[in-house]
């Protein structure tokens, strides 16, 4: 199974059409082909951290500045971010607007990835984090523009879970 | 020396500049000096002081963007040193303070402790540049001084006594101080001018 280049294009696009100047992110597979267009351009701010929490920080600081920024990473690091979400965006009303590669879910073939996969609508569900799936690449770009509006009226971290549906290759 | 002393002699020199702080002792410290706008209290989530500061130095570029950190959030997120070489803000100063010591939660030992572990080292292992390693507060004022002047990412380590505050507690609710300091921000940008005169390119303000 390979990642799904237009719909990398697609999500990518729609990050644009949202406004978002500047990005941060862990790479992983799913995300890769997303982050090289973003490398690539100039209007586009891309962060790349060493561990998912930094991130966290990052977003803050970006917020703080004014930018309009969001957060990219694979729900494993969602979990690894767990107490920057908590103690700094939780806590003091920090918007983090996160797009997570929902790893480890129907369809997974790895085992190494399933157990984070299993666990992580329950964790934003105790986190009482606002989040929505992204299967389709006709809706996405809607759903990241409706998140970063969300993240910033309510002061809060939500999450857009982007889906094998959407970011692999149909077979 | 005391970290206190340190940081008053910070802080004249902070009117200007966006200030983030770890929690506990230090934070206290600089509170009790007087709270100004531009400073904000990472009561918290250990470690992302400096990450936070990475995001204010890359986004904003015309302020001058200081973090007070210590030994023990440095040890707990150890990769952001490689994230901030790999930027390289230069209008950051990363100070941190190392009492060798977890003070705020009962003063265990930290890891640098009797110097088993050296954190301009690793700084500097990382690939920062400009890392001064101080022990005295004369010291520690000139390479304050120079770092402050420097047009490059800068990390003061300042081995401090394993003393603090005898008392805690700001009347400055946590939210509270994120909404006041992104707004001291906001104006700052707003009222921001290049040295001729016309307005600044960053003005633009999120809704």
């Amino acid at each position: 199974m390979s990642v799904s280049y237009e719909n990398s294009k697609v999500v990518f696009q729609g990050i644009k059409d949202a406004g978002i100047t500047s990005l941060s992110a862990l790479p992983e597979t799913w995300l890769g082909l997303l982050l090289q267009q973003a490398e690539k351009d100039p209007d586009v701010r891309l962060i790349q951290v060493a561990k998912e929490e930094e991130a966290i920080g990052v977003a803050a600081g970006a917020y703080f500045a004014g930018e309009r920024h969001i957060l990219l990473m694979q729900n494993h690091g969602f979990l690894a971010a767990m107490n920057g979400i908590v103690s700094l965006a939780l806590l003091y009303g920090i918007p983090l607007c996160m797009l997570i590669a929902l790893r480890g879910h129907w369809g997974e073939p790895y085992p190494w990835h399933t157990r984070g996969g299993i666990v992580t609508e329950g964790v934003l569900r105790a986190l009482n984090i606002p989040f929505e799936y992204a299967r389709d690449p006709k809706e996405v770009g809607r759903q990241i523009r409706e998140a970063y509006t969300f993240s910033q009226s309510s002061l809060s971290p939500v999450a857009l879970l982007l889906t094998r549906d959407l970011m692999e290759e149909a077979l | 020396m005391k970290r206190c002393e340190c940081i008053g002699m910070l802080y004249p020199e902070l009117d200007d500049k966006v200030v983030v702080t770890i929690m506990g002792a230090c934070a206290q410290e600089l509170y009790d000096l007087g709270h100004k706008e531009n400073f904000f209290y990472l009561q918290h989530a250990m470690g992302l002081a400096s990450s936070i500061g990475l995001g204010l130095a890359l986004h904003l570029p015309h302020e001058k963007i200081v973090v007070l950190d210590g030994d023990g959030s440095v040890l707990m997120n150890l990769g952001t040193l490689a994230t901030l070489a790999r930027y390289r803000p230069r209008n950051l100063v990363h100070v941190i303070f190392d009492n060798g010591s977890l003070l705020s939660t009962g003063g265990f030992d930290s890891h640098t402790t009797s110097g088993i572990t050296d954190l301009a080292a690793i700084a500097r292992g990382a690939g920062i540049e400009q890392v001064a390693s101080v022990d005295s507060v004369m010291a520690f004022g000139e390479a304050a001084i120079d770092a402050f002047a420097r047009n490059d990412l800068s990390v003061i380590v300042a081995r401090v006594a394993a003393v603090g505050p005898n008392h805690y507690g700001m009347d400055l609710q946590l939210p509270e101080n994120a909404f006041r300091f992104r707004r001291w921000i906001a104006a700052r940008k707003t009222a921001a001018v290049k040295p001729g005169g016309a307005p600044a390119l960053s003005t633009q303000e999120s809704p």
